[in-house]
């Protein structure tokens, strides 16, 4: 599967399937700081992601000062 | 997404944030958490403008304030600009160099000051900013760390109205960054995707990342953090910030309310304008 990461942008090929929890584990990114997106739908943590998926994961954590 | 609608709903309730009836500015930096805020207080159906603040820096506010304007058209409402260069006379990445201040600390003033200022000439009582439940947890962790008595002081949902301060509200208090960027995507809010060019290694993202391994492995701690200071601890404070509103007085060149005798924004204007501060006539700027 295509997988798009923001924040920097880059690009990776990944096999499936696999699920959300365990894709963001293997690329050691926390959960709770972004959201993932698949075929332009938001999914959760369960979902299994295959090899024809779209995926993108989108950091969600902005800012500076207030 | 009713919830965060409901969640939006709730924390205007619970905070006596706004009446039915009032006119509201929202501060819109093109990003997430303030063009889903516009968005939902429109659907909420409070009569609300935007006001877009560009900071000069580069292609990151010119493709912010493209999608601030996108989103006014798409939803047919208004936005107010300002821009710090045009109007002001010092964009954040040069005005802080020159004023040996770090950007964020110029862009944080020059944020505070001006929609203040704006939304006195415009004749807004409440402005509206898009802080979420993640900013205020990591805002609150930093003034913590340091038992910032005065910041510990300020920091609630709610900021009422005094000395020429408008009031300010927080209504995204009870949302985190992760319903925010969902919103958007089932509303199909186009917003900027990349992170401000200076934020990258500042402390307030220190504190987020460090906040989201604990949510990680205990979710709810950083609700717990945040909701268990307002609703135990917060009130301990209340007097300290009594003393600073009674020790004000208004700035000489701008007549802002302030503890110098030339506020921290004029200041800043000085510095990097070589000598001159003058007060901004916001309502000239303001397409
Ligand atoms: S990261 Fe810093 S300079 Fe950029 S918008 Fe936020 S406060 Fe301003």
């Amino acid at each position: 599967m295509n997988v798009l990461l923001r924040n920097p942008t880059r690009e990776l090929v990944i096999s499936g399937p696999t699920s959300v929890e365990a894709l963001l584990g293997s690329l050691q990114i926390i959960a709770e700081s972004v959201i993932v997106i698949c075929n332009n739908e938001l999914v959760t943590r369960d979902t299994v992601l295959h090899d024809a998926d779209t995926i993108e994961i989108r950091a969600v954590t902005s800012g500076g000062s207030q | 997404m009713h919830h965060c609608q409901e969640q939006v709903r709730r924390a205007i309730h619970d905070y006596k944030m706004l009446e039915a009836d009032q006119r509201v500015l929202v501060a819109v930096s093109g990003g997430k958490d303030s063009l889903a805020l516009w968005h939902i207080l429109s659907q909420l159906g409070y009569e609300v403008d935007g006001l877009y603040l560009g900071l000069g820096i580069a292609d990151y506010s010119q493709a912010s304030a493209e999608r601030a304007r996108k989103f006014a058209t798409r939803e047919s409402l208004k936005l107010h600009e300002i821009d710090l260069p045009r109007d002001v006379g010092f964009g954040v990445v040069t005005g802080a160099k020159i004023a040996k201040r770090a950007p964020c600390s110029a862009c944080g003033l020059s944020k505070r000051h001006l929609f203040n200022q704006a939304a006195v000439q415009l004749g807004y009582p409440t402005l509206a900013t898009g802080h979420n439940l993640d900013d205020e947890a990591a805002v609150l962790f930093g003034n913590t760390m340091r038992w910032d008595e005065e910041y510990l002081a300020r920091q609630f949902p709610v900021l009422e109205a005094s000395n020429g301060f408008v009031r300010k509200i927080k209504p995204l208090v009870r949302l985190g960054e992760r319903e925010m960027a969902a919103y958007c995507v089932v509303h199909e809010i186009d917003y900027i995707l990349d992170e401000c060019p200076m934020a990258a290694g500042n402390k307030h993202l220190t504190y987020k990342d460090l906040l989201n391994v604990l949510e990680d492995r205990s979710p709810g701690s950083k609700a717990a953090f945040l909701f268990n200071f307002l609703d135990r601890a917060h009130q301990r404070f209340a007097d300290i910030a009594v003393v600073e509103r009674s020790e004000l007085i208004p700035c000489t060149v701008c007549g802002s309310a302030t503890t110098a005798e030339v506020c921290a924004f004029c200041r800043l204007q000085q510095r990097a304008c070589a000598g001159t501060a003058t007060p901004v006539k916001l309502s000239g700027s303001i397409k």
